[in-house]
């Protein structure tokens, strides 16, 4: 019954925090520019305002760019909720591991990618082919970390690898560290942060994600902008949850506990929103073919990873 | 001196904090074969240094053997503050061509980096089998970064960049030396002199090399040489 509430707790937690951690991302940016910055609530007033117009359907779009947002919308949200945060005990998280996560983020990147095609415009065919060539090898490399980490905590179920992290069977592994490296390259390029694709450009040339959503308007644009900000706080989510699982709360622990759990999940996503914010400060974006480099070196990262499991015979 | 036998819960960690800090040395490797530019080669080629020279005060702290803090002060400064900027001077007098000149492109060259390392592994493990875990590991990730400055060395058309190369196959050298126990100090002063003496002699050749063929690119010494590839 318990493990019901916090799931759908959390399912509503997910996403009414996700912009919330845009807000914070953009303003750590707008202040180490020399910026004001709009305020950390400021992407509530924008899905709001974008919920209110009215949506233009291009004449040559088909069906498929209608329901296209509420598809990627779902299945982002869906992996959000399956990956925990503040504690282990929820409804969902034994239904699904983090293969199915990476399956339902490939769903959504699918669905992205075809409405981009749909309209027939340049720009959008132009940002699914790279979309494409973004996953064909980060999609790779995010699996090859999972598998990695599945090697050192024996499942593939979050909830259990948070548990045997913090059980305490995991010393400092160097195995981790490589994964921890290749996670975050794959997530910078996931959610199409520089220097893999900038979120604010409108630059035909440098556009991925943009360019693909670009036919889209009002609540249809709302959605996937919502997914946006949940894929980016699901990816926090995982780096903590996986890595850092530190404060989570396990099954049958009491209320304060769990208290506790959503306290430290706040302070290490708010941690890791200012950490991308001033990343994204310093670097500049690559060249669209360097990406091949970048993400190539996750993957690297990601195999390394795996064979120091079986020096350090901690398999 | 405080030691480690003094504070048992860092006892645990000990050999942990040396893999990590030895994986961070590995990583810095494939940092060098990775980056495109002189000034950054140069600049992480310095921060590889630095953090040998951390490993070897660790390694200094948990063995309790305080000659391996001269080694840590050796690392630190002839390698981490002194060649840099030696090579720094080099390439800002010599006016070379900032970008590296690779003879294999960067992701075959990070492929092959890999499976070097996957070899030194394989190669390590029947050797090791009666050792622990522990200096398995080490020697394996020495044996890594040795092996990734001579892919270096090899991939590599710019003298200068070849230079780093080799140096960096010396840090993977004292890598392995400061996790063995009992490595003398001289052995490893001697280490470090040579790769000084080294460097002031690639300074010499660099200018020497500059002057006969415009260039530092070796592909003229094979011309040279008479060797048609």
């Amino acid at each position: 019954m318990i493990s019901f509430l916090f799931g759908v707790f959390h399912t509503g937690l997910v996403l009414a925090a996700a912009p919330l951690v845009m807000g914070i991302v953009r303003l750590t940016k707008a202040r180490l520019q020399g910026r004001r910055g709009a305020s950390v609530l400021q992407p509530y007033r924008d899905l709001w305002r974008l919920l209110q117009k009215e949506s233009v359907v291009a004449d040559s779009a088909s069906w498929l760019f209608r329901i296209a947002p509420y598809l990627v919308f779902v299945s982002v949200w869906l992996a959000a909720t399956i990956m925990p945060t503040f504690t282990t005990d929820m409804l969902l998280t034994p239904a699904a591991d983090l293969i199915a996560l990476v399956a339902l983020l490939g769903t959504a990147r699918f669905f992205t990618a075809l409405a981009g095609l749909d309209a027939g415009t340049a720009f959008g065919g132009l940002g699914s082919s790279r979309e494409m060539f973004v996953a064909s090898i980060g999609e790779p490399a995010m699996l090859m970390v999972i598998f990695s980490l599945s090697l050192l905590t024996h499942t593939t179920s979050p909830a259990q690898m948070a548990a045997y992290v913090m059980s305490g069977h995991v010393g400092i592994e160097v195995s981790a560290g490589l994964a921890l490296a290749a996670m975050v390259m794959v997530a910078i390029a996931e959610n199409g942060r520089i220097p893999i694709d900038n979120p604010t450009t409108h630059l035909e040339l440098t556009m991925i994600h943009e360019a693909m959503v670009l036919e889209y308007s009002g609540r249809h644009l709302a959605l996937l902008e919502a997914a946006a900000m949940v894929r980016l706080l699901l990816f926090m989510s995982i780096i903590s949850c996986l890595f850092f699982p530190w404060g989570i709360a396990g099954p049958d622990s009491g209320l304060l506990e769990v208290l506790w759990g959503l306290a430290a999940w706040a302070l290490k996503v708010g941690l890791l929103a200012v950490v991308l914010g001033y990343f994204e400060t310093m670097l500049a974006k690559m060249r669209v073919f360097l990406i091949a480099d970048f993400l190539g070196g996750a993957l690297l990262l990601a195999l390394l990873a795996t064979i120091f499991l079986y020096v350090s015979e901690a398999v | 001196m405080i030691s480690v036998q003094q504070l048992p819960s860092l006892e645990r960690y000990a050999y942990d904090m040396a893999h990590l800090i030895g994986a961070v040395i590995l990583m810095m490797s494939f940092g060098l074969l990775y980056q495109r530019r002189m000034t950054a080669v140069i600049r992480t080629y310095s921060f590889q240094a630095m953090v040998l020279a951390l490993a070897a005060a660790w390694q200094a702290f948990v063995q309790e053997a305080p000659h391996l803090y001269v080694s840590a002060l050796i690392a630190l400064l002839f390698k981490g503050v002194a060649v840099p900027f030696a090579l720094d001077w080099l390439v800002r007098r010599l006016g070379i061509h900032r970008t590296v000149e690779t003879a294999l492109g960067i992701g075959p060259t990070m492929i092959a980096g890999v499976a070097l390392v996957a070899l030194s592994i394989v190669l390590v493990l029947p050797v090791t089998a009666s050792a622990a875990a522990m200096t398995r590991e080490n020697l394996a990730l020495a044996m890594s970064v040795v092996l990734l400055g001579l892919l270096m060395m090899i991939t590599r058309r710019n003298a200068v960049t070849q230079v780093v190369g080799f140096m960096s196959l010396e840090n993977g050298l004292i890598l392995a030396a400061v996790g063995a126990k009992g490595m003398p100090l001289v052995v490893e002063i001697s280490v470090a002199f040579s790769v000084l003496v080294a460097m002031a002699l690639f300074g010499i050749f660099f200018f020497r090399i500059r002057e006969r063929f415009d260039s530092l690119d070796v592909a003229y010494l094979e011309t040279f040489r008479g060797e048609r590839r």
